[in-house]
């Protein structure tokens, strides 16, 4: 009951505070005609470049460690095995901003200590937070990926003389990016959109720029909205790009 | 192999067997699902260890085991379907033995022409009936110029019709003098091709000796009437 009122006040006064009363809606911020607007826009919009080539480098890196982190896990040895669940239990159990904080503020005074002199950018720490916090889901991608492929795969590859390696290299692996792909687009469109915590540490990235465009113009509701609708131009490009992909590798495969 | 004896677990499925084959020789093993059979097969090609006994191949003079020395033709083909029939075929040329491209498409052309199918070396196998992935599944063993062919109920996953053309391949193969371990319940196959038959139940051989013989006058029952299921049906 209680909530159900306080609920209802609160779609009320959102209701109210966007459309009722005149002179609310106030699109003139990001009015492309006028010479202010149009400023606005591309500031705005300059966030692509930082936001792109964070999720980028973010998910190269991520599937670079996710596949060496998930290898392990086939090994027959458990001693071997056990980094794999280690590396993916840990790093899965950590929230994205405090380990954004973590290797921000923390990594240097770390690296410092063993007598390593770095110093981490807004951009840099982005990435890594990124690359290993995506990782630990990429490896776990990947194991489940390579699990898929019959048995019967790596067995034949044994009795033509391919070594292990060779056997995840030309029988295994190639057999299982086809099917890994879908949930990996899946973790690249979570990047782009998890790349936004990078404005907490001042990367001026999407996010960021509109924030601080808020802040001098005090226009939340319009400019959050077209923030929106910048990620969702990423996203769309993304999911395209990934359908053409599995397009070209099912053509592959067809009968 | 001598004295080789396999656990899973606690359940013992090879009790000492003990088995020699000579190069040249053809051996059909066969016997009841879970009689062991297909593990001999499979302990053979390294897909399996076993906890006693030791096997050793000495074909040819030959002591140390090159990659693909034994070939192995399995039941459900196992096929690599994201590669070419010959792309599967110059894989192992290629990556284990260090042929070049060239010589190995010409070596694995030359094995398609024997399991009578050049003109599908361009097509995935998903494209070819069953019996056509069997025969290159033959011709990507025979690529790696094995001394010993194993077969593992080669025939077992195909329609009727397709069971003739595979078992042509392989007799063919015997008739060049190929060694051959064959798992299979094909008995008129075993009966042309198969200098030896080994029957095996509860992971021991009951019984083997050359096809006349064991057919004529099986000398264990349960031979006999494993025998007499299998010809009636």
């Amino acid at each position: 009951m209680k909530f159900r009122t306080i609920a209802l006040i609160a779609a009320l006064t959102t209701l109210t505070a966007c459309s009722a009363a005149p002179g609310t809606w106030g699109w003139y911020v990001i009015d492309p005609s006028t010479d202010t607007g149009w400023t606005n826009i591309r500031f705005l919009i300059r966030g692509f470049t930082a936001t792109i080539q964070i999720s980028v480098l973010a998910a190269v890196a991520s599937i670079g460690i996710g596949l060496l982190v998930a290898l392990p896990a086939f090994a027959q040895n458990r001693w071997l095995r056990l980094p794999n669940r280690i590396y993916v239990e840990f790093i899965r159990a950590i929230p994205l901003l405090p380990m954004l904080f973590w290797v921000f503020y923390g990594l240097p005074v770390v690296t410092r200590s063993m007598g390593i002199n770095i110093s981490i950018d807004p951009f840099w720490g982005a990435v890594i937070t990124l690359a290993l916090s995506d990782s630990a889901f990429t490896a776990e991608i990947f194991r489940a990926g390579i699990q898929s492929v019959p048995r019967g795969q790596a067995e034949a590859a044994q009795t033509i003389g391919l070594s292990r390696a060779k056997a995840m290299r030309y029988v295994i692996l190639p057999q299982a990016v086809r099917r890994i792909l879908p949930p990996l687009a899946n973790q690249f469109i979570y990047i782009v959109k998890m790349s936004a915590f990078a404005s907490v540490i001042g990367m001026q990235e999407l996010t960021r720029r509109a924030n601080e465009l808020v802040v001098t113009e005090y226009r939340p509701l319009e400019i959050y909205t077209l923030l929106i609708l910048e990620y969702l131009v990423l996203v769309l490009i993304i999911s395209a790009g990934v359908r053409w992909l599995e397009r070209r590798m099912g053509a592959d495969e067809s009968r | 192999m001598t004295d080789v004896s396999k656990w899973y677990d606690d359940f013992q499925v090879l009790k000492d067997i003990s088995l020699t084959v000579e190069v040249g020789e053809k051996l059909v093993i066969c016997g009841p699902s879970g009689s062991g059979k297909s593990t001999v097969v499979r302990l053979l090609a390294g897909l399996e260890t076993h906890q006693e006994g030791r096997i050793h191949l000495q074909g040819g003079g030959m002591k140390t085991q090159r990659p693909g020395d034994i070939g192995m033709v399995f039941q459900s083909f196992n096929l690599f379907p994201h590669l070419t029939v010959l792309d599967n075929l110059t894989l192992g040329p290629v990556k284990a033995l260090g042929l070049s491209r060239v010589d190995a498409e010409e070596r694995a052309r030359a094995y398609l022409e024997r399991v009578r199918i050049p003109e599908q070396a361009d097509k995935r196998p998903a494209q070819l009936s069953g019996g056509q992935q069997q025969r290159v599944a033959i011709a990507r063993a025979l690529c790696m110029e094995p001394k010993l062919m194993l077969f593992d109920e080669p025939t077992s996953a195909l329609d009727p019709e397709m069971i003739a053309e595979v078992l042509e391949v392989m007799e063919d193969l015997a008739a060049d003098g190929m060694t051959m371990i064959c798992v299979t319940h094909e008995m008129g196959f075993a009966r042309r091709v198969a200098d030896r038959i080994a029957f095996m139940d509860a992971g021991e051989i009951v019984e083997i000796g050359a096809p006349e013989q064991v057919f004529q006058a099986p000398k264990s029952e349960r031979f006999a009437l494993f025998l007499d299921k299998i010809l009636k049906h």
